[in-house]
C-alpha cells in the first residue's frame, strides 16, 4: 500500500533522515517506535509531503508521489494526523469539518456523519470552537478530520500523546475499530509499547535518522528490542 | 459635550480611512506572516484608476473605479503573488525587503506614467458638501468613506464565514500546514488571497481620492497607519481591524483636538506600541501551534 525507500530528509543543513525504508501492506497496520527527537515526524511530514526530501521515493498505491503537493496525496487517499492534535482553532467543530469535506470534492455528506458516529463526544460540540477544545477532543476531531478526507490509510504521529487516559481508550479503540473493521490501513507513530503491541502487525524502530530494527509485532515482546526503545 | 460630539464623527471618519487602508493588508499579511510593502502602492494604483477614469465617467469616475480598481490592484497583486512572494513563504524578512523594493519600483512606474505632481479627481456633486445636525458637521465624502468601509466589512465577513471559498482561505492562514494535510490547495487560496486583499487596497484608493490629491507617493503616507491597525489588531483578524481602526481613529481626532496632529500621531504611536508590550498578538490571535 505504502512504500517507502531510501528516505532521507534535511532541515537546512542538519540532516535528520539517512535513507529509511519502510512498507505498509495493504490494510495492514505498521508501527514506527523511537526514542524522543529520532526523526519519526520528520518521517511522517516527508512522507506526506510536508517536508521535501533530499533522496527516496515514496510510492502510494503503486503511483509515485514523491513529488506531488500535500493535498494531492490527501485526494488519492492519504489521512494524516500531524502529531500535538491539530486542528484550526478559531473555527467550530463543524467548520473544522466541513471545510475539509468540501476540499475532499466528495458529494457525500455522509462521510461527516460517519466520522462523528466514530468519536459521538463531538456532537454536542459542534458549535464550540476547536481551540477552545480539550487536548483530547481536539484530538479527535483531528482524527475525525482526516477521516472525512475519505482516506484509504490513516497516518498518525503520536494519536494518544499527553492526553487525559479516559481518552486515550476511546482514541485506542477508534484506531482499532478503523482498522479491523473498516479495513483502513494504518501507519502509527507510538511510543507506548502496549497499545503498539495489541495491533501492529509490524513495527520499525528509528534510532537517530536509520532504522535499526524491523519486525513482526510479537516481537515487541523481546528484551533486545525493548533496550532499543528504553530512555 | 458639544466639542466631544463634534469630533466624534472626525474619528469615525478618520477611523473608516484606516480600516480601509488595513483591510486588505489585513488578509495578505495574515497569510504570508509579513506586510507586504507593496499594499501602499495598490491604493494608489486604485487612485489612479479613479483618475483614469474621469476621461469617460466624468464626476461619476469615483463611483466607476470601485469594482475596476478592485480588480486592477487585485490583478497586480496576483502578479505579484505568483511571480514572486511564492517563492519566499517562510521567509518573511526576505518577503519584506522584496515587497519593498516592488513598492518602490511601482512609485518609478507611477511616476513615469503619471508624472511626479499630484492630480485631482473631482468628486461626484452629490458628494460636494456635508451635513449638519445641531452644530455637528459631516461632509459627505467622509460619510461615503465610512459607509464604504462598513459595505467591505461586511463583504468580507460574509466572504469568510458563508463561502467554501471564504472558509478555506481562514483554515490556510490559521494553520497552512493543517490545510494542506486536509486536501485543500493551498496555493490556489494563497492566489485567492492576494487577489482579494490586494483588490480591497484598490477599492480603499478609490475612496482616499475624496479626501485628497493624488500622487507616487499616495501609498508611503498610508502603509504605516495600515500596518499600525493590522499589528494592533492581530493578524489576519477582521474584528481585530475595524476595533483597533476605529480606536485609533477616535483617539487620533480627539488628541488633536485638545492639541495638534503631530503630538496625536505621537500619542496614538505610544499607545500602539505600549499596548503591544501587554499583548504582542494583537487584540485577537489567529494562530494555534505549528505542526512540530
Ligand atoms: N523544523 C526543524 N528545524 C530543524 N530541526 C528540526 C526541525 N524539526 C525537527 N528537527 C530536528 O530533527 C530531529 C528529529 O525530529 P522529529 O520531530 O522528527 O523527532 P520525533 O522522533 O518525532 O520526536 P518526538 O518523539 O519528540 O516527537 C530532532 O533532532 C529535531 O531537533
Ligand atoms: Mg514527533
Amino acid at each position: 500500500m505504502l512504500e517507502v525507500t531510501g528516505l532521507e530528509v534535511a532541515y537546512g543543513r542538519a540532516q535528520v533522515l539517512f535513507g529509511v525504508d519502510l512498507a505498509v501492506p495493504d490494510g495492514g497496520l505498521v508501527c514506527v517506535m523511537g526514542r524522543n527527537g529520532v526523526g519519526k515526524t520528520t518521517l511522517l511530514n516527508a512522507v506526506m509531503g510536508v517536508l521535501p526530501t533530499r533522496a527516496g521515493k515514496v510510492v502510494f498505491e503503486g503511483r509515485d508521489v514523491t513529488r506531488l503537493p500535500t493535498h494531492q496525496r490527501v485526494r488519492l487517499g492519504m489521512g494524516y494526523v500531524p502529531q500535538g492534535h491539530e486542528t484550526f482553532g478559531q473555527l467550530t467543530v463543524a467548520e473544522n469539518l466541513r471545510v475539509t469535506w468540501e476540499a475532499s470534492g466528495s458529494k457525500d455528506r455522509g462521510v461527516v456523519d460517519e466520522a462523528l458516529d466514530v468519536f459521538p463526544r463531538l456532537r454536542p460540540l459542534l458549535k464550540r470552537r476547536a481551540g477552545f477544545l480539550s487536548g483530547g477532543q481536539q484530538q479527535q476531531l483531528a482524527i475525525a478530520r482526516a477521516l472525512v478526507t475519505g482516506p484509504r490509510m490513516l497516518i498518525l504521529d503520536e494519536p494518544t500523546e499527553g492526553i487525559q487516559p479516559s481518552i486515550v481508550t476511546e482514541i485506542e479503540d477508534a484506531v482499532e475499530r478503523l482498522h479491523r473493521e473498516r479495513g483502513l490501513a494504518v501507519l502509527l507513530v507510538e511510543q507506548y509499547l502496549d497499545f503498539a503491541m495489541r495491533l501492529a502487525d509490524r513495527f520499525t524502530v528509528l534510532d537517530a535518522g536509520v532504522v535499526v530494527h524491523e519486525g513482526a509485532g510479537a516481537e515487541l515482546r523481546d528484551e533486545r528490542v525493548r533496550g532499543l526503545l528504553a530512555v | 459635550m458639544n466639542a466631544f460630539l463634534n469630533q466624534l464623527p472626525i474619528g469615525l471618519s478618520i477611523g473608516a480611512v484606516l480600516l480601509l487602508v488595513a483591510l486588505g493588508l489585513t488578509f495578505t499579511f495574515g497569510q504570508m506572516g509579513v506586510v507586504n510593502m507593496a499594499h501602499g502602492e495598490f491604493l494608489m494604483a486604485g487612485a489612479y484608476t479613479a483618475y483614469m477614469l474621469q476621461s469617460w465617467a466624468g464626476r461619476q469616475a469615483v463611483l466607476v473605479a470601485l469594482p475596476v480598481a478592485f480588480f486592477v490592484a487585485g490583478l497586480m497583486g496576483l502578479v505579484l503573488e505568483r511571480t514572486l512572494i511564492r517563492r519566499f513563504y517562510g521567509r518573511p524578512l526576505d518577503t519584506l525587503l522584496l515587497t519593498w523594493g516592488v513598492s518602490l519600483i511601482l512609485q518609478q512606474v507611477a511616476r513615469d506614467l503619471f508624472g511626479a505632481p499630484n492630480v485631482q479627481v473631482k468628486a461626484p456633486t452629490w458628494l460636494v458638501g456635508g451635513a449638519e445636525w445641531s452644530g455637528i458637521r459631516m461632509p459627505y465624502a467622509r460619510m461615503f468613506i465610512l459607509a464604504l468601509a462598513v459595505v467591505c466589512v461586511v463583504a468580507i465577513w460574509f466572504y469568510l464565514a458563508r463561502t467554501k471559498q471564504g472558509r478555506r482561505m481562514q483554515a490556510v492562514m490559521q494553520n497552512r500546514e493543517l490545510a494542506a494535510c486536509s486536501g485543500i490547495a493551498t496555493s490556489r487560496v494563497d492566489q485567492r488571497t492576494f487577489f482579494i486583499g490586494s483588490g480591497l487596497a484598490g477599492v480603499a484608493g478609490v475612496g482616499l481620492t475624496l479626501i485628497g490629491p493624488v500622487g507616487p507617493a499616495l501609498g508611503t503616507y498610508y502603509i504605516v497607519d495600515a500596518f499600525l491597525v493590522v499589528v494592533a489588531g492581530g493578524l489576519g483578524q477582521l474584528r481585530g481591524a475595524v476595533l483597533a481602526a476605529f480606536v485609533l481613529g477616535l483617539l487620533n481626532s480627539y488628541v488633536e483636538y485638545w492639541s495638534d496632529a503631530s503630538l496625536a500621531k505621537v500619542v496614538v504611536f505610544a499607545v500602539i506600541i505600549g499596548f503591544l508590550q501587554i499583548r504582542p498578538q494583537g487584540l485577537f490571535v489567529l494562530r494555534s501551534r505549528k505542526l512540530t
